[in-house]
């Protein structure tokens, strides 16, 4: 069997039944975490809304915040948002996804990406320096924050590898990528790229509680 | 069962009620072994986890802005002080012990177990470096009550007997002679009847029947006992019928900020169980942050089930009867600025009551920058004004509130908590501050129209 086989074959099968399997029993832990009700008398309704509105408004500071935290904002967007449009912008991931969803969508443009790509490494590594030299995030890194870098940041590079044929054979590098992707699929579940989903749930418990005191959320 | 002990006597003539003689750090309360100790932390930490504690646990991505919110951490810029940080080793425990795959990190050694010289260096984090304000709670961009974790680290700290031995002493005053401060049934009732001379108005105490509950600080009883004489003209007034009651005046809960859930509930279930005894449909709390979040928002957890009567903080109270024009004041001509206590407000909700009292008195209110549910704390909070050993740290993260005083060119400050309050006046003589901080009900009560 070709390295490229094994990578898109047995080796992404296992690597999406981890993650499914990890994925479902670190929600079901929190699902059956018993729940606290809230007795107190609520000062307004609309609480479930609140809820709703702050899973949305955290993906901005408030004003009062922004000038200290915009350093690491700028860079948490831009690796975000680059991920997000190499991923679902890329005509070869879009075929990727349709192969086991059945959906598709026009592609963007490859220059488009390509630049995505680049922007979305510089900012990954400027975030790793970051990291590695503030003293706060010096102090709080742990395994999982550099490990969960590692595996982000090995797809995108082995991806534009790939695509600039640096290095080796096409099928080798894309094999690569691929397996890259797998290693990232089977990580997500252990560390922290699973704020995906928990970030969805903290925003809104904090939304639920600070909207029924009738505080800022 | 323990008894007041006269190791800590009080420093009742001080600017700053509180015990004398600081001890040296960290302290540590009984005579237990270290795995005694360490079973306890986590026991009464794990206790009160829940799905939103769980989830907040879970949530925490590392991204350090927290940080940037912390008062304690823009004054010194040391990483320690930054909030998640705080929480660092009951994180380690939660994952070891309670995490989804804690089995694994057990069995594969990957989290090591903590040890009580760890809690007992992160006593100093939980306790000095954090008043509990929140407001790296509404920075996280995940969402994350930090202020709310913290408080449940000082349930583990506390039962592991961790905790700052003047926060323990105070807290343990409170739980036997109903007071922290020493403001007992007899004290407290010799101030009433003192600031009813004093004000030439009648306190209500003990009335068997009353529509109106009203409960004080045991700060404001010992230090600023004028709230009680503004209260009692405040409410004759309105014509309102109302007492203060002998078994559950003191609305301060020393239990909640040490950590101690029996002792809170000891504490609250005194004000319940006065309000349903004399029939109250509202209980009125004073100029206190704490107190408000240990009735309004906790104090139904506390009872069971749902309060029967409402709950209002002072400030809301008088919003009420001023917009419904049952209260009339007179316009004071005067230039003032408003600190935001957190619990009332950031924590609380109650952020525009004040504003509109100020409104009505017709004061020129320069607000501070950032103000209302992102104002900077006092740095007195979360029981941190009783810890002698954090004075230093207390005062220069108190910098940061006589900046933002200072932008404003405001000479007096108005706030509607006396913990707020008292921090402010020790701050001002430490520095020799010319700003005065007074109370915005007592500005209330020596303006009405009657």
């Amino acid at each position: 069997m070709e390295l490229l086989d094994f990578a898109r074959g047995p080796a992404l099968q296992v690597a999406a039944l981890i993650f499914v399997a990890g994925l479902i029993w670190r929600l079901l832990h929190l699902f059956l975490t018993q729940k606290k009700t809230d007795l107190s008398e609520a000062r307004q309704g609309g609480e479930v809304g609140g809820g709703i509105r702050t899973v949305f408004s955290r993906f901005r500071h408030h004003e009062a915040f922004r000038q200290r935290t915009r350093n690491g904002t700028i860079l948490a967007y831009t690796v975000h948002i680059g991920l997000a449009v190499v991923i679902f912008g890329g005509a070869p991931h879009i075929i990727f996804i349709g192969s086991f969803t059945g959906l598709g969508w026009a592609p963007l443009p490859s220059i488009v990406i390509h630049i995505a790509a680049a922007l979305t490494l510089a900012a990954l590594i400027t975030a790793m320096g970051r990291r590695l030299s503030h003293p706060v995030l010096k102090l709080i890194s742990n395994f999982d924050d550099y490990f969960t870098w590692l595996v982000t940041t090995l797809p995108v590079l082995t991806g534009l590898l790939a695509v600039a044929h640096v290095g080796a054979r096409y099928e080798t590098l894309l094999a690569i990528h691929i397996l890259s992707f797998n290693v990232f699929l089977i990580w997500f579940p252990f560390g922290k790229l699973m704020h995906s989903f928990i970030a969805i749930g903290s925003r809104y418990t904090t939304g639920v509680t600070f909207t029924r005191r009738g505080a800022k959320v | 069962m323990s008894e007041v002990t006269e190791k800590y006597p009080l420093e009742t003539h001080e600017q700053r009620l509180t015990v004398k003689d600081p001890h040296p750090r960290h302290d540590m309360q009984g005579d237990v072994d270290e795995n005694e100790r360490l079973r306890r932390a986590m026991a009464n930490f794990a206790k009160n986890m829940n799905r939103t504690t769980a989830t907040y646990m879970e949530a925490c991505v590392h991204c350090g802005q927290c940080a940037e919110a912390c008062h304690y951490y823009v004054q010194t810029e040391d990483p320690k002080y930054t909030p998640i940080w705080k929480l660092e080793v009951f994180k380690q425990a939660y994952k070891r012990e309670s995490s989804p795959f804690g089995f694994f990190y057990r069995l594969l050694g990957l989290k090591r177990n903590i040890s009580v010289e760890q809690l007992g260096e992160w006593q100093e984090l939980i306790y000095d470096s954090c008043t509990m304000c929140g407001r790296c709670s509404l920075v996280c961009p995940m969402g994350i009550d930090i202020a709310t974790l913290v408080g449940q680290a000082r349930h583990g700290m506390f039962h592991a007997g961790l905790i700052p031995d003047e926060l323990h002493e105070v807290a343990q005053r409170a739980k036997i002679e109903g007071s922290p401060l020493g403001a007992t049934a007899e004290v407290f009732a010799d101030r009433a009847e003192w600031m009813g001379d004093e004000h030439d108005t009648e306190v209500y105490l003990d009335k068997e029947q009353a529509d109106i509950l009203v409960s004080m600080s045991s700060i404001e009883i010992m230090k600023y006992p004028n709230s009680i004489g503004a209260t009692a003209r405040i409410l004759n007034a309105l014509g309102e019928s109302w007492t203060f009651s002998s078994d559950g005046y003191e609305a301060t809960n020393f239990g909640m900020m040490a950590g101690n859930s029996a002792w809170q509930k000891q504490a609250t279930m005194k004000l319940i169980d006065a309000a349903i005894n004399c029939g109250a449909k509202l209980v009125v709390l004073p100029e206190c942050g704490h107190a408000y979040g240990a009735l309004r928002w906790q104090g139904a957890a506390m009872y069971g089930k749902p309060l029967p009567f409402k709950v209002q903080h002072i400030s809301e109270f008088l919003a009420d009867v001023i917009s419904s024009g049952r209260l009339k004041v007179k316009k004071v001509d005067q230039t003032v600025t408003f600190h935001d206590p957190c619990q009332v407000a950031r924590r609380g909700g109650a952020t525009e009551a004040p504003r509109v009292v100020m409104d009505a008195l017709g004061v020129e209110l320069k607000e501070m920058a950032p103000t209302g549910d992102f104002n900077w704390c006092c740095g007195g909070g979360g029981g941190v004004v009783t810890i002698h050993r954090a004075d230093k740290l207390r005062y220069k993260v108190f910098e940061l509130k006589m900046d933002q005083v200072e932008k404003t060119g405001a000479n007096t400050v108005l706030s509607t908590c006396s913990n707020c309050r008292q921090s402010y006046n020790d701050a001002k003589d430490h520095f020799k501050w010319d700003k005065d901080m007074e109370s915005l009900l007592e500005l209330v009560a020596d303006n009405l129209v009657e």
